[in-house]
Protein backbone atom coordinates (compact mmCIF):
# COMPACT_ATOMS: atom_id res chain seq x y z
CA UNK A 1 0.00 0.00 0.00
CA UNK A 2 2.81 2.44 0.96
CA UNK A 3 4.52 0.84 -1.79
CA UNK A 4 2.27 2.60 -4.41
CA UNK A 5 1.54 5.25 -3.26
CA UNK A 6 5.17 5.95 -2.80
CA UNK A 7 5.70 4.96 -7.07
CA UNK A 8 2.81 7.17 -7.50
CA UNK A 9 4.48 9.71 -5.92
CA UNK A 10 7.54 9.20 -7.88
CA UNK A 11 5.54 8.97 -11.09
CA UNK A 12 4.09 12.24 -10.53
CA UNK A 13 7.56 14.48 -10.07
CA UNK A 14 8.86 12.49 -12.91
CA UNK A 15 6.22 13.84 -15.10
CA UNK A 16 6.59 17.34 -13.44
CA UNK A 17 10.08 17.65 -14.26
CA UNK A 18 10.09 16.36 -17.57
CA UNK A 19 6.82 18.30 -18.69
CA UNK A 20 8.95 21.64 -17.35
CA UNK A 21 11.78 20.25 -19.55
CA UNK A 22 9.44 20.17 -22.88
CA UNK A 23 7.46 23.25 -21.92
CA UNK A 24 10.88 25.39 -22.32
CA UNK A 25 11.79 23.72 -24.85
CA UNK A 26 8.62 24.03 -26.99
CA UNK A 27 8.63 27.89 -25.87
CA UNK A 28 11.95 28.53 -26.87
CA UNK A 29 11.36 26.76 -30.48
CA UNK A 30 8.30 28.67 -30.64
CA UNK A 31 10.32 31.72 -31.27
CA UNK A 32 11.81 30.19 -34.21
CA UNK A 33 7.78 29.41 -36.03
CA UNK A 34 6.51 32.77 -34.42
CA UNK A 35 8.81 34.66 -36.47
CA UNK A 36 8.27 32.51 -39.53
CA UNK A 37 4.65 32.84 -39.58
CA UNK A 38 5.13 36.25 -38.80
CA UNK A 39 7.49 37.44 -41.18
CA UNK A 40 6.26 34.80 -44.47
CA UNK A 41 3.17 37.76 -45.20
CA UNK A 42 5.93 40.56 -46.09
CA UNK A 43 6.75 38.42 -49.09
CA UNK A 44 2.91 38.80 -50.28
CA UNK A 45 4.00 41.97 -51.39
CA UNK A 46 8.20 42.04 -51.45
CA UNK A 47 9.88 39.87 -53.71
CA UNK A 48 12.48 37.92 -51.79
CA UNK A 49 14.98 39.04 -54.34
CA UNK A 50 14.66 42.32 -53.95
CA UNK A 51 14.35 42.14 -49.89
CA UNK A 52 17.72 40.57 -49.72
CA UNK A 53 19.43 42.31 -52.60
CA UNK A 54 18.05 46.04 -53.15
CA UNK A 55 20.10 48.36 -51.21
CA UNK A 56 17.15 50.64 -50.65
CA UNK A 57 14.80 50.43 -47.90
CA UNK A 58 11.97 53.34 -47.68
CA UNK A 59 8.79 51.72 -46.60
CA UNK A 60 7.43 54.64 -45.91
CA UNK A 61 8.01 56.37 -49.40
CA UNK A 62 4.81 58.13 -50.70
CA UNK A 63 5.33 56.93 -54.15
CA UNK A 64 6.98 53.35 -54.25
CA UNK A 65 7.68 51.83 -50.77
CA UNK A 66 11.19 49.86 -51.14
CA UNK A 67 12.01 47.33 -48.84
CA UNK A 68 15.91 46.35 -49.66
CA UNK A 69 17.92 44.77 -46.24
CA UNK A 70 21.15 45.08 -48.28
CA UNK A 71 22.60 48.38 -46.82
CA UNK A 72 21.55 46.60 -43.33
CA UNK A 73 23.24 43.70 -43.81
CA UNK A 74 26.53 45.62 -45.10
CA UNK A 75 26.64 47.15 -42.08
CA UNK A 76 26.16 44.63 -39.75
CA UNK A 77 28.66 42.83 -41.58
CA UNK A 78 30.99 46.05 -41.04
CA UNK A 79 30.81 46.68 -37.60
CA UNK A 80 31.06 42.69 -36.77
CA UNK A 81 34.37 42.74 -39.02
CA UNK A 82 35.95 45.72 -37.85
CA UNK A 83 34.64 44.32 -34.22
CA UNK A 84 35.92 40.90 -34.58
CA UNK A 85 39.48 42.41 -36.30
CA UNK A 86 40.11 44.38 -33.31
CA UNK A 87 38.82 41.52 -30.42
CA UNK A 88 40.48 38.38 -31.82
CA UNK A 89 44.07 39.09 -31.84
CA UNK A 90 43.76 40.97 -28.27
CA UNK A 91 40.88 38.47 -27.28
CA UNK A 92 43.83 35.80 -27.95
CA UNK A 93 46.84 37.93 -26.39
CA UNK A 94 45.33 38.47 -23.21
CA UNK A 95 44.39 34.68 -23.18
CA UNK A 96 47.47 33.93 -23.96
CA UNK A 97 48.94 36.15 -21.13
CA UNK A 98 46.60 34.66 -18.66
CA UNK A 99 47.52 30.92 -19.18
CA UNK A 100 51.10 30.99 -19.81
CA UNK A 101 52.44 34.36 -18.35
CA UNK A 102 50.75 35.53 -15.38
CA UNK A 103 51.36 34.59 -12.19
CA UNK A 104 48.23 32.20 -10.50
CA UNK A 105 47.58 34.61 -8.24
CA UNK A 106 47.72 37.40 -11.06
CA UNK A 107 45.23 35.25 -12.87
CA UNK A 108 42.73 34.57 -10.52
CA UNK A 109 42.24 38.28 -9.80
CA UNK A 110 42.32 40.05 -13.35
CA UNK A 111 40.00 36.74 -14.27
CA UNK A 112 37.23 38.10 -12.71
CA UNK A 113 38.42 41.75 -13.57
CA UNK A 114 37.64 40.65 -16.79
CA UNK A 115 34.26 39.25 -16.26
CA UNK A 116 33.27 42.92 -14.77
CA UNK A 117 33.79 44.46 -18.83
CA UNK A 118 31.39 41.07 -19.50
CA UNK A 119 28.52 42.10 -16.86
CA UNK A 120 28.60 45.99 -17.63
CA UNK A 121 25.26 46.52 -19.65
CA UNK A 122 24.57 47.24 -23.41
CA UNK A 123 22.98 50.37 -23.12
CA UNK A 124 25.83 51.79 -20.96
CA UNK A 125 28.40 51.06 -23.07
CA UNK A 126 26.39 52.98 -25.87
CA UNK A 127 26.42 55.53 -24.14
CA UNK A 128 29.65 55.37 -23.45
CA UNK A 129 30.23 54.97 -27.17
CA UNK A 130 27.80 58.75 -27.71
CA UNK A 131 29.97 60.53 -24.86
CA UNK A 132 33.19 58.82 -24.24
CA UNK A 133 34.68 56.69 -27.73
CA UNK A 134 32.93 58.79 -30.12
CA UNK A 135 34.28 62.17 -29.16
CA UNK A 136 37.72 60.01 -29.24
CA UNK A 137 37.89 58.86 -32.70
CA UNK A 138 36.10 61.94 -34.08
CA UNK A 139 39.38 63.34 -33.09
CA UNK A 140 41.61 60.81 -34.03
CA UNK A 141 40.07 60.85 -37.58
CA UNK A 142 38.92 64.28 -37.92
CA UNK A 143 35.31 63.46 -38.71
CA UNK A 144 32.27 65.32 -37.39
CA UNK A 145 30.45 63.46 -34.69
CA UNK A 146 32.17 59.78 -34.40
CA UNK A 147 29.24 58.44 -34.72
CA UNK A 148 30.11 55.87 -37.70
CA UNK A 149 31.02 52.22 -38.40
CA UNK A 150 34.43 52.36 -36.63
CA UNK A 151 33.01 53.60 -33.26
CA UNK A 152 30.42 51.04 -33.10
CA UNK A 153 33.21 48.24 -33.98
CA UNK A 154 35.48 49.38 -31.04
CA UNK A 155 32.78 49.34 -28.58
CA UNK A 156 31.60 45.54 -30.14
CA UNK A 157 35.28 43.99 -29.81
CA UNK A 158 35.08 45.38 -26.52
CA UNK A 159 32.08 43.34 -25.48
CA UNK A 160 33.02 40.43 -27.51
CA UNK A 161 36.74 40.45 -25.24
CA UNK A 162 34.93 38.44 -22.48
CA UNK A 163 33.73 36.08 -24.44
CA UNK A 164 36.64 35.39 -26.61
CA UNK A 165 39.21 35.78 -23.55
CA UNK A 166 37.47 33.17 -21.45
CA UNK A 167 36.95 30.57 -23.74
CA UNK A 168 40.52 30.62 -25.61
CA UNK A 169 41.92 30.21 -22.21
CA UNK A 170 40.50 27.43 -21.63
CA UNK A 171 41.33 25.76 -24.51
CA UNK A 172 45.06 27.14 -24.29
CA UNK A 173 44.82 25.47 -20.36
CA UNK A 174 43.38 22.31 -21.88
CA UNK A 175 45.86 21.66 -23.86
CA UNK A 176 47.79 18.90 -22.39
CA UNK A 177 50.88 19.35 -20.64
CA UNK A 178 53.14 16.67 -22.20
CA UNK A 179 52.82 18.29 -25.56
CA UNK A 180 54.09 21.47 -24.31
CA UNK A 181 56.58 19.62 -22.31
CA UNK A 182 57.57 17.91 -24.88
CA UNK A 183 58.59 21.34 -26.75
CA UNK A 184 60.27 23.33 -23.92
CA UNK A 185 62.89 19.58 -23.97
CA UNK A 186 63.84 19.93 -27.48
CA UNK A 187 65.12 23.18 -26.74
CA UNK A 188 61.67 25.60 -27.60
CA UNK A 189 61.63 28.92 -25.43
CA UNK A 190 58.20 29.18 -23.60
CA UNK A 191 57.16 31.75 -25.88
CA UNK A 192 58.21 29.35 -29.35
CA UNK A 193 56.34 27.12 -27.61
CA UNK A 194 53.20 28.95 -27.14
CA UNK A 195 53.50 30.25 -30.63
CA UNK A 196 53.99 27.06 -32.13
CA UNK A 197 52.61 24.20 -30.05
CA UNK A 198 49.71 24.98 -27.76
CA UNK A 199 47.66 28.20 -29.94
CA UNK A 200 47.77 25.32 -32.75
CA UNK A 201 46.93 22.78 -30.55
CA UNK A 202 43.79 24.62 -29.29
CA UNK A 203 43.02 26.42 -32.57
CA UNK A 204 39.28 24.86 -32.42
CA UNK A 205 38.59 26.65 -29.02
CA UNK A 206 40.22 29.59 -30.36
CA UNK A 207 37.95 28.84 -33.54
CA UNK A 208 34.65 28.68 -31.53
CA UNK A 209 35.53 31.24 -29.00
CA UNK A 210 35.90 33.58 -32.19
CA UNK A 211 32.58 32.34 -33.65
CA UNK A 212 30.89 32.65 -30.30
CA UNK A 213 31.69 36.38 -29.40
CA UNK A 214 31.03 37.00 -33.69
CA UNK A 215 27.63 36.07 -32.46
CA UNK A 216 26.82 38.36 -30.21
CA UNK A 217 28.21 41.06 -31.96
CA UNK A 218 25.95 40.72 -34.86
CA UNK A 219 22.66 40.54 -32.73
CA UNK A 220 24.13 43.58 -30.19
CA UNK A 221 21.12 46.07 -31.11
CA UNK A 222 21.27 49.21 -28.16
CA UNK A 223 25.35 49.56 -28.66
CA UNK A 224 25.13 49.81 -32.16
CA UNK A 225 21.59 51.74 -32.37
CA UNK A 226 23.81 54.89 -29.99
CA UNK A 227 26.84 54.50 -31.74
CA UNK A 228 26.87 54.45 -35.07
CA UNK A 229 24.70 57.79 -36.39
CA UNK A 230 21.97 55.02 -37.73
CA UNK A 231 22.14 56.62 -41.82
CA UNK A 232 19.90 54.85 -43.83
CA UNK A 233 22.61 54.97 -46.93
CA UNK A 234 24.63 51.74 -48.07
CA UNK A 235 28.44 52.19 -45.76
CA UNK A 236 31.20 52.37 -48.12
CA UNK A 237 33.52 52.87 -45.84
CA UNK A 238 34.43 52.13 -42.00
CA UNK A 239 33.99 56.19 -41.17
CA UNK A 240 30.75 56.37 -42.73
CA UNK A 241 27.13 56.05 -40.14
CA UNK A 242 25.58 52.76 -40.72
CA UNK A 243 22.04 51.57 -39.83
CA UNK A 244 23.13 47.81 -38.88
CA UNK A 245 19.90 45.15 -39.03
CA UNK A 246 19.22 45.13 -35.30
CA UNK A 247 19.06 48.68 -35.29
CA UNK A 248 16.99 48.98 -38.58
CA UNK A 249 13.93 46.63 -36.49
CA UNK A 250 14.37 48.92 -32.92
CA UNK A 251 14.14 52.44 -35.28
CA UNK A 252 11.14 51.50 -36.72
CA UNK A 253 9.03 48.84 -34.70
CA UNK A 254 7.99 51.44 -32.15
CA UNK A 255 6.27 53.58 -34.97
CA UNK A 256 5.20 51.09 -37.42
CA UNK A 257 1.23 50.39 -37.45
CA UNK A 258 0.85 46.65 -36.55
CA UNK A 259 -0.38 44.04 -39.65
CA UNK A 260 1.39 46.34 -42.25
CA UNK A 261 3.60 44.93 -44.91
CA UNK A 262 6.15 47.35 -43.16
CA UNK A 263 5.51 45.49 -39.96
CA UNK A 264 5.67 42.11 -41.02
CA UNK A 265 8.59 43.25 -42.99
CA UNK A 266 10.67 43.99 -39.99
CA UNK A 267 9.50 40.67 -38.90
CA UNK A 268 11.37 39.41 -41.56
CA UNK A 269 14.67 40.72 -40.50
CA UNK A 270 14.50 39.77 -37.61
CA UNK A 271 13.92 36.13 -38.96
CA UNK A 272 17.23 36.98 -41.20
CA UNK A 273 19.12 37.91 -38.09
CA UNK A 274 18.15 34.81 -36.51
CA UNK A 275 18.90 32.38 -39.21
CA UNK A 276 22.73 34.10 -39.29
CA UNK A 277 23.26 33.87 -35.30
CA UNK A 278 22.13 30.45 -35.26
CA UNK A 279 24.15 29.32 -38.08
CA UNK A 280 27.15 30.99 -36.51
CA UNK A 281 26.37 29.94 -32.83
CA UNK A 282 26.05 26.16 -34.07
CA UNK A 283 28.96 26.08 -35.91
CA UNK A 284 30.83 27.72 -32.89
CA UNK A 285 29.03 24.28 -30.76
CA UNK A 286 30.12 22.15 -32.71
CA UNK A 287 33.52 22.70 -33.37
CA UNK A 288 33.81 23.24 -29.42
CA UNK A 289 31.92 20.00 -28.57
CA UNK A 290 34.20 17.86 -30.96
CA UNK A 291 37.37 19.24 -29.58
CA UNK A 292 35.88 18.67 -26.04
CA UNK A 293 35.00 15.01 -26.92
CA UNK A 294 38.44 14.69 -28.12
CA UNK A 295 40.08 16.06 -25.16
CA UNK A 296 38.70 13.71 -22.95
CA UNK B 1 75.19 31.78 -28.46
CA UNK B 2 74.15 34.54 -30.54
CA UNK B 3 70.64 32.65 -31.35
CA UNK B 4 70.10 32.03 -27.63
CA UNK B 5 70.53 35.29 -26.48
CA UNK B 6 68.02 36.01 -29.94
CA UNK B 7 65.41 33.91 -28.83
CA UNK B 8 65.24 35.33 -25.48
CA UNK B 9 65.09 38.74 -26.89
CA UNK B 10 61.91 37.38 -29.40
CA UNK B 11 60.55 35.93 -26.11
CA UNK B 12 60.62 38.91 -23.90
CA UNK B 13 59.53 40.87 -26.95
CA UNK B 14 56.77 38.50 -27.53
CA UNK B 15 55.63 38.46 -23.53
CA UNK B 16 55.85 42.24 -23.65
CA UNK B 17 53.29 42.46 -26.87
CA UNK B 18 50.46 39.90 -24.45
CA UNK B 19 51.03 42.17 -21.00
CA UNK B 20 50.18 45.09 -23.36
CA UNK B 21 47.27 43.82 -24.31
CA UNK B 22 46.14 42.84 -20.68
CA UNK B 23 47.16 46.31 -20.03
CA UNK B 24 45.08 47.86 -22.63
CA UNK B 25 41.93 45.87 -21.97
CA UNK B 26 42.45 46.83 -18.09
CA UNK B 27 42.83 50.53 -19.31
CA UNK B 28 39.72 50.41 -21.23
CA UNK B 29 37.87 48.65 -18.03
CA UNK B 30 39.43 51.48 -16.03
CA UNK B 31 38.76 54.52 -18.38
CA UNK B 32 34.71 53.35 -18.43
CA UNK B 33 34.09 52.99 -14.87
CA UNK B 34 35.95 55.53 -13.93
CA UNK B 35 34.27 58.35 -16.56
CA UNK B 36 30.77 56.86 -15.26
CA UNK B 37 31.77 56.82 -11.50
CA UNK B 38 32.98 60.53 -11.55
CA UNK B 39 30.58 62.32 -13.49
CA UNK B 40 27.78 59.87 -12.22
CA UNK B 41 28.68 60.27 -8.89
CA UNK B 42 27.83 64.05 -9.08
CA UNK B 43 24.31 63.57 -9.92
CA UNK B 44 23.67 61.02 -7.99
CA UNK B 45 21.65 62.34 -4.47
CA UNK B 46 18.85 60.79 -2.18
CA UNK B 47 16.42 62.97 -4.24
CA UNK B 48 17.65 61.61 -7.62
CA UNK B 49 17.39 57.66 -6.07
CA UNK B 50 14.02 59.10 -4.38
CA UNK B 51 12.00 61.44 -6.87
CA UNK B 52 10.20 61.19 -9.89
CA UNK B 53 11.56 63.25 -13.07
CA UNK B 54 10.29 66.64 -13.11
CA UNK B 55 9.93 69.48 -15.97
CA UNK B 56 10.14 67.65 -18.99
CA UNK B 57 12.92 65.22 -17.49
CA UNK B 58 15.48 67.38 -16.88
CA UNK B 59 15.50 67.44 -13.05
CA UNK B 60 14.32 65.20 -10.30
CA UNK B 61 15.08 61.91 -10.38
CA UNK B 62 14.69 58.08 -11.63
CA UNK B 63 12.73 56.32 -8.79
CA UNK B 64 10.29 55.20 -10.78
CA UNK B 65 12.77 53.73 -13.23
CA UNK B 66 14.04 52.11 -10.37
CA UNK B 67 10.85 50.29 -9.35
CA UNK B 68 9.87 49.36 -13.03
CA UNK B 69 13.17 47.31 -13.26
CA UNK B 70 12.32 45.78 -9.94
CA UNK B 71 9.21 44.91 -11.15
CA UNK B 72 9.94 43.44 -13.96
CA UNK B 73 13.10 41.66 -13.15
CA UNK B 74 10.72 39.82 -10.54
CA UNK B 75 8.68 38.80 -13.33
CA UNK B 76 11.63 37.37 -14.85
CA UNK B 77 12.60 35.69 -11.86
CA UNK B 78 9.39 34.05 -11.40
CA UNK B 79 9.40 32.51 -14.73
CA UNK B 80 12.62 31.92 -15.58
CA UNK B 81 13.77 30.44 -11.88
CA UNK B 82 11.94 27.68 -11.80
CA UNK B 83 10.93 26.27 -15.04
CA UNK B 84 14.53 26.60 -15.38
CA UNK B 85 16.00 24.89 -13.06
CA UNK B 86 13.19 22.14 -13.23
CA UNK B 87 13.95 21.51 -16.93
CA UNK B 88 17.72 21.57 -16.32
CA UNK B 89 16.76 18.92 -13.57
CA UNK B 90 14.33 16.83 -15.89
CA UNK B 91 17.20 16.89 -18.71
CA UNK B 92 20.08 16.20 -16.44
CA UNK B 93 18.93 13.55 -14.03
CA UNK B 94 15.35 12.17 -15.60
CA UNK B 95 16.48 12.20 -19.14
CA UNK B 96 17.45 8.75 -20.71
CA UNK B 97 20.83 10.25 -22.90
CA UNK B 98 19.35 9.90 -26.27
CA UNK B 99 19.70 11.61 -29.83
CA UNK B 100 16.53 13.63 -28.36
CA UNK B 101 18.11 14.93 -25.61
CA UNK B 102 20.97 15.66 -27.37
CA UNK B 103 19.37 18.09 -29.58
CA UNK B 104 17.02 19.46 -26.60
CA UNK B 105 20.53 20.97 -25.17
CA UNK B 106 21.79 21.84 -28.72
CA UNK B 107 18.96 23.73 -29.39
CA UNK B 108 19.03 25.25 -25.57
CA UNK B 109 22.53 26.17 -25.91
CA UNK B 110 22.16 28.00 -29.16
CA UNK B 111 19.08 29.77 -27.84
CA UNK B 112 20.96 31.57 -25.53
CA UNK B 113 22.84 33.18 -28.29
CA UNK B 114 20.02 34.68 -29.91
CA UNK B 115 19.69 38.15 -30.30
CA UNK B 116 18.16 39.94 -27.50
CA UNK B 117 16.20 42.20 -30.28
CA UNK B 118 14.79 39.17 -31.79
CA UNK B 119 12.86 37.63 -28.21
CA UNK B 120 11.94 41.67 -28.15
CA UNK B 121 10.14 40.79 -31.51
CA UNK B 122 8.94 36.96 -30.07
CA UNK B 123 7.28 39.16 -27.26
CA UNK B 124 5.45 41.63 -29.06
CA UNK B 125 3.81 38.87 -31.31
CA UNK B 126 3.32 36.37 -28.46
CA UNK B 127 2.21 38.45 -25.61
CA UNK B 128 1.37 41.24 -26.40
CA UNK B 129 -0.77 40.60 -29.29
CA UNK B 130 -1.43 36.79 -28.97
CA UNK B 131 -1.82 36.82 -25.18
CA UNK B 132 -3.58 40.56 -25.52
CA UNK B 133 -1.28 41.59 -22.31
CA UNK B 134 -0.64 44.96 -24.05
CA UNK B 135 2.56 46.95 -23.58
CA UNK B 136 2.95 45.69 -19.61
CA UNK B 137 5.26 44.60 -17.32
CA UNK B 138 3.76 41.51 -17.65
CA UNK B 139 4.30 41.56 -21.01
CA UNK B 140 7.72 42.22 -20.48
CA UNK B 141 8.68 40.35 -17.58
CA UNK B 142 8.10 37.31 -19.47
CA UNK B 143 9.92 38.14 -22.59
CA UNK B 144 12.82 38.71 -20.64
CA UNK B 145 11.88 35.46 -18.83
CA UNK B 146 12.26 33.60 -22.04
CA UNK B 147 15.77 35.14 -22.85
CA UNK B 148 17.09 34.15 -19.50
CA UNK B 149 15.15 30.52 -19.70
CA UNK B 150 18.61 29.17 -21.76
CA UNK B 151 20.84 30.87 -19.55
CA UNK B 152 19.34 29.87 -16.11
CA UNK B 153 18.94 26.13 -17.77
CA UNK B 154 22.48 25.70 -18.66
CA UNK B 155 23.75 27.37 -15.62
CA UNK B 156 21.53 25.13 -13.22
CA UNK B 157 22.49 22.08 -15.55
CA UNK B 158 26.66 23.02 -14.85
CA UNK B 159 25.72 22.81 -11.25
CA UNK B 160 24.14 19.47 -11.15
CA UNK B 161 27.05 18.32 -13.23
CA UNK B 162 29.54 18.85 -10.29
CA UNK B 163 27.73 16.80 -8.56
CA UNK B 164 29.71 13.33 -8.00
CA UNK B 165 27.78 10.29 -9.66
CA UNK B 166 28.73 8.75 -5.84
CA UNK B 167 25.90 10.68 -4.46
CA UNK B 168 23.14 9.28 -6.33
CA UNK B 169 24.85 5.90 -6.05
CA UNK B 170 24.74 6.05 -2.25
CA UNK B 171 21.28 7.17 -1.86
CA UNK B 172 20.51 4.34 -4.11
CA UNK B 173 21.99 2.25 -2.75
CA UNK B 174 20.07 2.30 0.85
CA UNK B 175 16.91 2.20 -1.35
CA UNK B 176 15.91 5.57 -2.15
CA UNK B 177 13.82 6.50 -5.07
CA UNK B 178 15.20 8.86 -8.09
CA UNK B 179 13.25 12.03 -6.52
CA UNK B 180 14.37 11.07 -2.88
CA UNK B 181 17.60 10.42 -3.97
CA UNK B 182 17.39 14.02 -5.56
CA UNK B 183 16.26 15.60 -2.90
CA UNK B 184 18.21 14.83 -0.19
CA UNK B 185 21.31 14.03 -1.54
CA UNK B 186 22.00 16.05 -5.15
CA UNK B 187 20.27 19.17 -4.74
CA UNK B 188 21.49 20.52 -1.52
CA UNK B 189 24.72 20.43 -2.62
CA UNK B 190 23.67 21.75 -6.30
CA UNK B 191 21.33 24.61 -5.21
CA UNK B 192 24.00 27.30 -4.48
CA UNK B 193 25.82 27.04 -7.98
CA UNK B 194 22.18 26.81 -9.48
CA UNK B 195 21.31 30.36 -7.84
CA UNK B 196 24.96 31.79 -8.73
CA UNK B 197 24.00 30.71 -12.46
CA UNK B 198 20.48 32.40 -12.13
CA UNK B 199 20.89 35.78 -10.50
CA UNK B 200 23.53 36.04 -13.11
CA UNK B 201 21.18 35.27 -15.98
CA UNK B 202 19.13 38.01 -13.78
CA UNK B 203 21.39 40.55 -13.75
CA UNK B 204 21.88 40.59 -17.48
CA UNK B 205 17.99 40.63 -18.13
CA UNK B 206 18.02 43.53 -15.57
CA UNK B 207 20.00 45.41 -17.89
CA UNK B 208 18.40 44.60 -21.26
CA UNK B 209 17.08 47.33 -23.46
CA UNK B 210 15.66 45.60 -26.45
CA UNK B 211 13.58 43.12 -25.37
CA UNK B 212 11.34 45.52 -23.45
CA UNK B 213 11.58 48.70 -26.08
CA UNK B 214 8.10 47.37 -27.67
CA UNK B 215 6.71 45.49 -24.96
CA UNK B 216 6.34 47.71 -22.08
CA UNK B 217 8.61 50.18 -21.55
CA UNK B 218 7.40 53.44 -21.56
CA UNK B 219 9.37 57.00 -22.12
CA UNK B 220 7.48 58.55 -19.11
CA UNK B 221 5.10 57.88 -16.55
CA UNK B 222 4.19 60.72 -13.96
CA UNK B 223 3.02 57.79 -11.64
CA UNK B 224 4.36 54.18 -10.66
CA UNK B 225 2.32 51.78 -12.15
CA UNK B 226 -0.27 50.80 -9.98
CA UNK B 227 -0.95 46.75 -11.50
CA UNK B 228 1.43 44.35 -13.69
CA UNK B 229 -0.51 45.28 -16.76
CA UNK B 230 0.46 48.87 -16.84
CA UNK B 231 3.03 50.06 -18.61
CA UNK B 232 6.69 50.97 -16.86
CA UNK B 233 10.09 53.18 -16.57
CA UNK B 234 12.77 51.02 -16.52
CA UNK B 235 16.79 51.99 -15.84
CA UNK B 236 18.10 50.74 -19.14
CA UNK B 237 15.07 52.28 -21.30
CA UNK B 238 15.51 56.07 -19.36
CA UNK B 239 19.50 55.95 -20.00
CA UNK B 240 18.51 55.65 -23.58
CA UNK B 241 16.15 57.89 -23.60
CA UNK B 242 18.29 60.59 -21.38
CA UNK B 243 21.57 59.57 -23.75
CA UNK B 244 19.74 59.98 -27.54
CA UNK B 245 16.32 60.87 -27.37
CA UNK B 246 15.64 63.99 -25.48
CA UNK B 247 14.88 67.42 -26.57
CA UNK B 248 17.92 68.92 -24.12
CA UNK B 249 19.93 66.04 -24.43
CA UNK B 250 23.42 68.50 -23.20
CA UNK B 251 21.13 69.60 -20.39
CA UNK B 252 19.83 66.06 -19.00
CA UNK B 253 23.82 64.54 -19.56
CA UNK B 254 24.43 64.63 -15.36
CA UNK B 255 21.37 63.15 -15.35
CA UNK B 256 22.31 59.97 -18.12
CA UNK B 257 25.72 59.81 -16.05
CA UNK B 258 23.67 59.01 -13.02
CA UNK B 259 21.23 56.64 -14.83
CA UNK B 260 24.38 55.14 -15.78
CA UNK B 261 25.99 54.83 -12.51
CA UNK B 262 22.83 53.67 -10.82
CA UNK B 263 22.44 50.93 -13.80
CA UNK B 264 25.79 49.38 -13.41
CA UNK B 265 25.94 49.71 -9.68
CA UNK B 266 22.56 47.22 -9.64
CA UNK B 267 23.53 44.82 -11.96
CA UNK B 268 27.25 44.82 -10.83
CA UNK B 269 26.01 44.56 -7.37
CA UNK B 270 23.63 41.85 -8.47
CA UNK B 271 26.62 40.04 -10.17
CA UNK B 272 28.90 40.08 -6.63
CA UNK B 273 25.76 39.27 -4.97
CA UNK B 274 25.43 36.07 -6.58
CA UNK B 275 29.25 35.13 -5.91
CA UNK B 276 28.70 35.92 -1.95
CA UNK B 277 25.65 33.88 -2.02
CA UNK B 278 27.44 30.89 -3.28
CA UNK B 279 30.60 31.33 -0.64
CA UNK B 280 28.14 31.60 1.85
CA UNK B 281 26.00 29.14 1.29
CA UNK B 282 28.78 26.56 0.19
CA UNK B 283 30.28 27.16 3.67
CA UNK B 284 27.42 27.28 5.24
CA UNK B 285 27.54 22.71 4.26
CA UNK B 286 30.64 21.70 5.81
Amino acid sequence: MKKKRRDLEEAAIRAFFSACGVLAVLALAGIFLTLLVTAVPAFREIKPAEFLLSKTWDPTSPEKAEYGILSMVMSTLMVTGGAMLLAVPIGIAVAAYLSDVAHWRVREILKPVVEILAGIPSVVIGFLGLVLVGPALAKVFHTGNGLNAVNGSVLLAIMALPTIISISEDSLNAVPRAISEASLALGGSRWQTLLRVKLPAGLSGVIAATMLGMGRAIGETMTVLMATGNARAFPHGLLDSVRTMTSGIAIELGEVPYYTTHYYALFAIGLVLFVITFAVNLVADVVLRRYQEREQ
Amino acid sequence: MKTAARKGLVQALGFLGLRAAMGLVLAVLALFLYDIGRKGGGAISWEFLSQAPRRGMTEGGIFPAIVGTFLVTLITAVLAVPLGMSAAIYLHEYAAPSRLTRLLRLSIRNLSGVPSIVYGLFGVILFVNLMRLGTSILAAGLTLGLMTLPWTITASEEALKTIPLSYREGAMALGATKWQTIRTNVLPYAVPGMLTGTVLGLARAAGETAPILFTGAAFYLPFLPKSLSDQFMALPYHLYIMATQHHAIQQVRPLAYGTALVLIALVLGLNMGAVVLRYRLRRKQR
